[in-house]
């Protein structure tokens, strides 16, 4: 296939899945800003928020102070923030409309169906009901993306590629909250929070879906070491590093072997699942949870470039 | 200018005419706020599927969906066959006028066409000189205008053999239609579309460099996403089953033309491209266009890769050119033209100059390189000052211009909001020519003026488009 088509549909899934990310993100910080402030400390979960996106730079340069609604705004709709909820969609759908032969009608019609929509919500929602429901609204919609891709794309390139960026994407928004977050996730006795952390640890895994899933893996109370196992180690977690990094590894292999040749790309991403498959959490802990995390997204963006220099131009 | 000829009721507006009859019958028997429905239906389908066109100059309307009539243009089988002979008789005189200007040049020295209305032409191109191409095919795919006036009478209004557009919207208007209404199509036997990709690939294929191994790599080479027809452009190489590229997605080394894929540089044997020949070669003509491929015209002449259309058939489609095809098809078949002509004045001549300026408001007045319905004059619909401007630049640069009597284009009974009313068409099919000769799908673009005595059915104009039905038998 064309490597400009091929890097389409990788970036097409990376958006899409990056706006839910978002919309997730939103969703938790809501939540847990509505808490009184007993149950969550004093710190600001609006400029974590920020943090999480990974778009400080761009928001402080608008903004002084990080608040709910400008937050929200900046996330969801801004123009000036290229990796607003907004422009995702938008470019997900400008890159749809450029490999329009390498969709199948449904996905075309979903993420078309989903841009058509946006202009529904205009500016931005005007009240808290109208973000949630915004927010839901853009959950559905990469479900309804990504199920469509799933559900009937041809199991041939196209697909692996577009897998990849779901994938990608995935790892290094999970690897954000942790990068993040990894203060309130230390052993017992390394932390300061004390147990006022509940809704944070809660919130945490809110933003990755894991809410439900973590008490059915540990059958336990939320204790801030399980919820970075959780969300780095366990495979069967489709969220977790470990996981995302099973299906990188799954679907280069079947580029690989369907092209007859392997490159830097499936060579590094199987290096980085081995790590992880060989980590336990003591050990992470041990050697620093933020180095860690820190490593892996400095190799998680090393895998970006290979694939990039060695399929998509 | 009388009444115009109505395709479902003829001149006198009485007899509804045969091939109309089941539809009149139909339209008695269904209430108007269904029609109504039908059209609002048709449209949330166009936009859900993205059948967008894009018009240039206007910011917010970067996409558009073109009024859809759901009132289809109905012809014979007969007339068909009379219009498909007279087709394939002017594009099988277009590929051969094409192939002489750029060889022996024999119209020239028979003093059929002036030698400097080629030369002197910003559509000739030296480059193709002596350049051969497979089978001697220029124009692979042609859309040619059709107009009509009365029953029997059709006028070729442009020959279009660049790279005509529209032939998505015959397709999925058809598709359209058949979704919704099941009932008005089981009550007509109507002659498919739908093989037009088919049709359009084998010609593609016939048409390979002659060194070309067994299946050869067939492309469709688009300007890109913010080109008005890109989504005819998807449309098509989905149904062709061939690679849509952009310029950047080919580049050309020791003469031969190859497309980055995944798996490394793959070869293109055939590019059926929908990128004018102004821009297809930054080395060879524009500089400054990046929707080419640097080194293209170098491989083409080489004969390793096939371009359709040819490079330089612009020539045909100057509106001066065109009005010698008359004289043309004699010359190369020794034929009368089946397809008339519409009567031409070349405002180069110093005769037909002076008739033109004296008659200016009863006039259509073209660029000669012109097309989309940009820059023309309508005498009997301008303003006196429209007119005088006119004028003016008409005599500043006459070799620019044609001019040519305002014709009746036909009717076709349409949607409108007081109900249906009676709105002019014009017709254009799509010829494909292949290794093998001619083949036109039965059926084409109907474009229709949706504004009131209008004559002007371009889509960059408030143009509209209907399905057109050829019955069969």
């Amino acid at each position: 296939m064309l490597s400009r088509t091929a890097d389409n549909l990788f970036w097409l899934s990376r958006y899409v899945e990056r706006a839910e990310y978002l919309a997730r993100i939103l969703d938790a910080t809501q939540r847990l800003s509505a808490l009184p402030l007993a149950y969550v400390g004093t710190g600001n979960e609006w400029e974590s928020a920020v943090l999480t996106a990974g778009c400080a730079g761009p928001f402080f340069k608008q903004y002084e102070t990080a608040t709910e609604e400008n937050v929200t705004d900046f996330l969801a709709f801004s123009p000036a923030n290229p990796s607003s909820i907004r422009n995702c969609f938008e470019m997900a759908r400008g890159n749809a409309r450029a490999v329009r032969t390498a969709l199948t009608g449904e996905m075309w019609d979903a993420i078309n169906g989903t841009w058509l929509e946006l202009k529904r919500f205009g500016n931005g929602p005007s009240s808290r009901e109208e973000t949630s429901r915004f927010l839901r609204w853009v959950q559905e919609s990469s479900l309804r993306y990504d199920g469509s891709a799933y559900r009937t794309m041809l199991r041939s390139d196209a697909y692996w590629f577009s897998r990849l960026g779901v994938y990608m994407e995935r790892a290094d928004n999970t690897a954000r909250i942790l990068d993040v977050k990894y203060h309130l996730l230390l052993p017992e006795h390394e932390r300061v929070g004390g147990p006022l952390d509940y809704f944070q640890w809660a919130a945490i895994l809110r933003s990755v879906s894991a809410l439900t899933a973590y008490h059915w893996v540990y059958r336990e109370s939320l204790k801030p070491w399980l919820v970075a196992d959780l969300l780095i180690l366990k495979e069967e977690m489709p969220r977790s590093l470990a996981s995302c990094y099973e299906a990188i590894v799954r679907n280069l292999d079947a580029i690989g072997s369907t092209y007859g040749r392997q490159g830097a790309a499936q060579r590094h991403a199987r290096g980085i699942r081995t790590r992880l498959q060989n980590s336990k959490m003591d050990g992470i802990f041990q050697r620093g949870l933020h180095e860690f995390i820190g490593e892996f997204i400095t190799e998680n963006n090393r895998l970006g470039v290979n694939i990039t220099e060695q399929f998509l131009q | 200018m009388g009444l115009a000829f109505d395709e479902m009721r003829g001149h006198d507006g009485k007899a509804v005419r045969p091939a109309y009859g089941e539809l009149d019958r139909w339209l008695k028997e269904v209430p108007a706020d269904v029609l109504d429905y039908r059209r609002r239906e048709a449209e949330l389908i166009f936009r859900r599927i993205g059948i967008t066109f894009a018009v240039y100059g206007e910011a917010d309307a970067t996409e558009r969906l073109i009024p859809f009539d759901v009132i289809p243009r109905i012809m014979s089988g007969g007339e068909w066959r009379q219009l498909e002979k007279g087709l394939t008789q002017r594009v099988n005189a277009l590929n051969m006028f094409i192939k002489d200007i750029y060889s022996g040049r024999e119209v020239l020295r028979a003093g059929v066409v002036p030698e400097d209305m080629i030369f002197r032409n910003p559509a000739f191109r030296p480059e193709m000189n002596g350049q051969s191409v497979p089978h001697d095919i220029y124009v692979h795919i042609a859309g040619i205008d059709i107009i009509r006036v009365d029953a029997d009478t059709f006028y070729v209004l442009e020959d279009n053999a660049r790279t005509p557009s529209g032939v998505s919207y015959m397709l999925e208007n058809r598709e359209i239609m058949m979704r919704l209404f099941p009932e008005l199509f089981s009550r007509h036997r109507i002659a498919p579309v739908e093989n037009y990709p088919d049709e359009l690939l084998a010609s593609l294929k016939s048409v390979a460099p002659l060194s070309t191994p067994k299946e050869p790599n067939v492309v469709l080479l688009t300007p890109g996403v913010y080109n008005s027809a890109y989504y005819e452009h998807s449309f098509l190489a989905d149904k062709l089953g061939v690679e849509l590229v952009e310029g950047r997605d080919l580049f050309v080394k020791d003469e031969v033309v190859y497309m980055r894929t995944t798996q490394g540089p793959q070869r293109v044997d055939v590019i059926y491209r929908r990128v004018d020949d102004d821009f297809i070669d930054p080395l060879a003509f524009r500089p400054d266009s990046i929707l080419g491929v640097p080194g293209l015209m170098s491989a083409y002449t080489a004969g390793n890769v096939t371009l359709a259309n040819a490079v330089g058939t612009g020539i045909a489609d100057d509106k001066a050119i065109y009005s010698f095809m008359p004289e043309i098809v004699k010359f190369y078949l020794g034929e009368e033209p089946l397809l008339k002509n519409v009567p031409t004045w070349r405002c180069r001549e110093a005769e037909h100059l002076t008739y033109v300026l004296d008659h200016l408001p009863e006039l259509v007045v073209k660029e000669v390189h012109g097309s989309g319905g940009y820059g023309m004059l309508i005498g009997p619909s301008a303003s006196k000052i429209a007119i005088e401007q006119f004028r003016a630049k008409l005599k500043a640069a006459p070799d620019n211009f044609i001019a040519q009597p305002t014709l009746a284009l036909s009717t076709s009974p349409t949607c409108v909001e007081s109900g249906v009313a009676p709105r002019h068409v014009d017709l254009r099919p799509f010829v494909l020519t292949g290794r093998k000769g001619v083949r036109i799908v039965p059926g084409g673009l109907t474009r229709v003026a949706l504004k009131e005595g209008s004559l002007v059915v371009n889509s960059s104009q408030g143009g509209g488009t209907k399905d057109t039905w050829v019955l069969d038998g």
